[in-house]
């Protein structure tokens, strides 16, 4: 099966054939590289851009102002936060120009911690993004859910901020894309650029086939009637894990993959709640004026009466930034122990 | 409204522009002013919150205009703008009770229904993209646009303009950089309207360079400084340098040199300065002298454009205020 790079890859291989994207540009993003992650190689409508985060964002948005249907890339998110103000305007043109400009373009960018990345290849930013109206926010968490979110992202009429969570970038995804060969060797044969010298190397794309995830559209992983935990990114797949295992144990987790941060799912959530009265928040971003505290602030305001105890966080704990050795990330970001630990209090939890 | 013949290269090169012209830049020139006046009056009669305008630069706003292709989409110019802009806006054939709603911040204001500060336009119909307040911002936005034009093919281009001041932000680096890249330089007319002040910061304190149109040099990029204040020279300069870019597709970078006749903003007063250059009063001399107009014409037209202005702020007053559940309006564009 590809890998969420690959997946990546291919959508916007879909996205320049049938979709009408002209540019997929930013830093490396072109030949020879083909982004630091691979997720743009071999693609015939990605440039190198200057080092330069605002005119990346910039050009986006005229890019898109002139119909465009961009997808620029920030190498790191930890590299977006001097672009803060442009996408402050991405998404505020259409409201401030009173419907008269919007602006359809796709900003991508890997967040997160995972592949001990320190204190400036680690940040997360959906606690940032969900700050800024206007936009729509994505973030998938297996490779088939990234080439639909990206093929939704490009055919929409607003910024879309893409979140790749880095840690899963090379992680092999257990539903097959559609037109994906059967053999993952094949594709890599197919679509993975060679080591070394690469100028006479071409694709040879598989017939990929549209694929919808919709936006705004979360999805039950895991069914189950005793305690709710919603996640997204990197610490998706280790809430299920952890809801696999407390499973043996007779305990009963239902698993929400929210995917879209923004415009998010909460008939979801909220028939999920209704059914187990518990619910954990999970995600890496810092814990202050995170995501999941509005989360936990809702389901307070909407669902007190029907809770059995009290919504919890686990989010990335409130530190400057993510440190280099081993234990001072694993502290600093949500494990999967972390994870079994809290579902496994919450389900105990009696009022 | 007729817009005015485009004059060939003799004449545009020619000491002055010929009769018609002249006249024609001279009724937007005043159309400008009093409309800038009236918005100050608003302000100061309490039917706006604040006032920012480009009294002062209509000398070089009014060719800008006037020499832009109109239009919508890749084949005409689009105009990414700051917020002294207005002489431009009408140059193109704007109505100026637009501005004036604008002010009175109504939910008839056609370019952001109450929600912006006056001179904040934005007409996509006219690729005008919307001004916003954080400056510097519209240079790194405009290779966008160019970019998508150069692809397109055409004559049509892109232009970016803002103070002197604000070209100490990343923003204008970025923009010399991105319309002068070597895989792909742009047909952008990069223009800076230079009158000497950030908001009470003088900028022979902050800035070494000689000219800010010498940073262009380091580029590669085509440069020149002008006279803002003269509407003759600024028409030429403008058309020679346009001209290059449309044909070209390359960038070029224009400083001009213009007043700022009622300081800031009316957070400074928006009160008359008189030490400053006034283009229309010099160009009115000039006309006067060419024996291009009589001074009781142009008090006369001055006197017509008042009193319709007049008319437009007490029809303005009488309209709605956007509604309160309106700000949910036009948050996601939705099936276009
Ligand atoms: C990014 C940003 N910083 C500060 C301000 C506040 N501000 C508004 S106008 C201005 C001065 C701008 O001077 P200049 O660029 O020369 O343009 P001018 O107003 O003189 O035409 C300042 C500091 C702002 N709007 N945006």
């Amino acid at each position: 099966m590809a890998n969420m790079a690959q997946a990546i890859r291919m959508a916007l291989h879909y996205a320049e054939e049938h979709l009408g994207v002209m540019d997929i540009f930013g830093e490396d993003v072109g030949p020879p590289l083909g982004g630091v992650f691979t997720a743009t190689q071999g693609l015939k409508r990605t440039w190198n851009s200057p080092l330069d985060e605002r005119g990346i964002i910039g050009t986006a948005i005229g890019l898109a102002m002139a119909g465009q249907r961009p997808v620029a890339e920030i190498q790191f998110a930890d590299y977006i936060y001097n672009t803060i103000d442009l996408l402050k305007i991405a998404g505020n043109t259409h409201w401030a120009s009173n419907g008269d400009w919007n602006l359809p373009m796709v900003v991508k960018t890997p967040v997160g911690s995972g592949i001990r990345g320190s204190i400036y290849h680690s940040h997360s930013f959906d606690a940032t993004a969900t700050h800024i109206p206007g936009w729509k926010i994505v973030m998938p968490s297996n490779p088939l859910d990234a080439y639909g979110l990206m093929l939704s992202a490009c055919q929409e009429l607003n910024p879309v901020m893409y979140l790749e969570p880095k840690a899963l970038l090379r992680v092999k995804g257990e539903e097959r894309i559609p037109g994906e060969p059967e053999d993952e060797r094949q594709l890599s044969k197919m679509i993975d650029a060679p080591l070394g010298d690469r100028s006479a190397w071409r694709p040879q794309w598989p017939a990929l086939e549209p694929y919808a995830v919709p936006i705004g559209k979360g999805k039950v992983v895991r069914e189950g009637d005793q305690v709710t935990v919603v996640s997204y990114g990197r610490t998706l797949p280790l809430c299920v894990k952890a809801a696999d295992t407390l499973r043996e144990q007779g305990v009963s987790a239902e698993v929400i993959d929210l995917r879209t941060l923004w415009p998010y799912d909460w008939d979801l959530v909220k028939a999920s709640i209704e059914k187990t009265g518990r619910v954990l928040y999970v995600n890496e971003d810092t814990e202050v004026t995170n995501f999941g505290e509005h989360l936990m602030r809702r389901t307070v305001e909407e669902l007190f009466y029907k809770l059995l105890a009290p919504p919890r966080l686990l989010a990335g704990k409130f530190v400057p930034g993510i440190g280099l050795a081993d234990a001072l990330e694993l502290a600093s970001v949500p494990q999967l122990a972390d994870i079994t630990q809290a579902l496994q209090k919450l389900a105990a939890e009696e009022p | 409204m007729s817009r005015p013949r485009l004059l060939n290269r003799e004449e545009a090169s020619s000491a002055t522009l010929d009769r018609e012209l002249l006249v024609r830049i001279h009724d937007v020139m005043v159309k400008a002013r009093v409309l800038e006046e009236r918005l100050i009056q608003m302000y100061k009669q309490g039917h706006g919150y604040f006032w920012i305008g480009g009294p002062g630069e209509e000398a070089f706003n009014v060719p800008l205009g006037l020499l832009m292709k109109k239009g919508q989409g890749l084949d005409s110019d689009y105009l990414h703008a700051h917020y002294r802009q207005s002489a431009t806006l009408l140059a193109l054939g704007e109505e100026p009770i637009g501005a004036l709603r604008q002010m009175k911040n109504t939910a008839t204001d056609p370019y952001s229904g109450g929600r912006n500060f006056a001179g904040h336009f934005s007409r996509r119909e006219w690729n005008i993209a919307p001004v916003s307040s954080p400056i510097e911002v519209q240079y790194a936005i405009a290779p966008g646009t160019a970019m998508a034009q150069k692809r397109h093919g055409g004559d049509g281009i892109t232009i970016v303009t803002g103070g002197d001041a604000g070209t100490a932000e990343g923003d204008f680096a970025s923009c010399l950089v991105w319309s002068s890249r070597p895989a792909n330089p742009l047909p952008i007319l990069i223009i800076v309207t230079n009158n000497k002040w950030g908001i009470s910061t003088t900028a022979d304190g902050q800035h070494g360079e000689t000219r800010i149109s010498d940073r262009g040099r380091a580029f590669n990029i085509r440069s020149k400084t002008i006279n803002g204040n003269d509407p003759v020279e600024a028409w030429r300069e403008l058309k020679e340098a346009m001209d290059y870019v449309r044909t070209e597709r390359k960038p070029f970078l224009m400083e001009a040199m213009v007043s700022r006749l009622y300081g800031h903003s009316s957070a400074s007063g928006a009160n008359f300065v008189a030490n400053e250059v006034d283009c229309l009063k010099e160009f009115e001399a000039k006309l006067e002298k060419d024996g291009v107009l009589t001074r009781e014409q142009m008090e006369a037209l001055r006197n017509r454009y008042t009193e319709e202005l007049a008319a437009a702020a007490r029809q303005v007053r009488d309209e709605p205020q956007p509604a309160p559940e309106s700000i949910w309006n036009h948050i996601y564009a939705e099936g276009k």
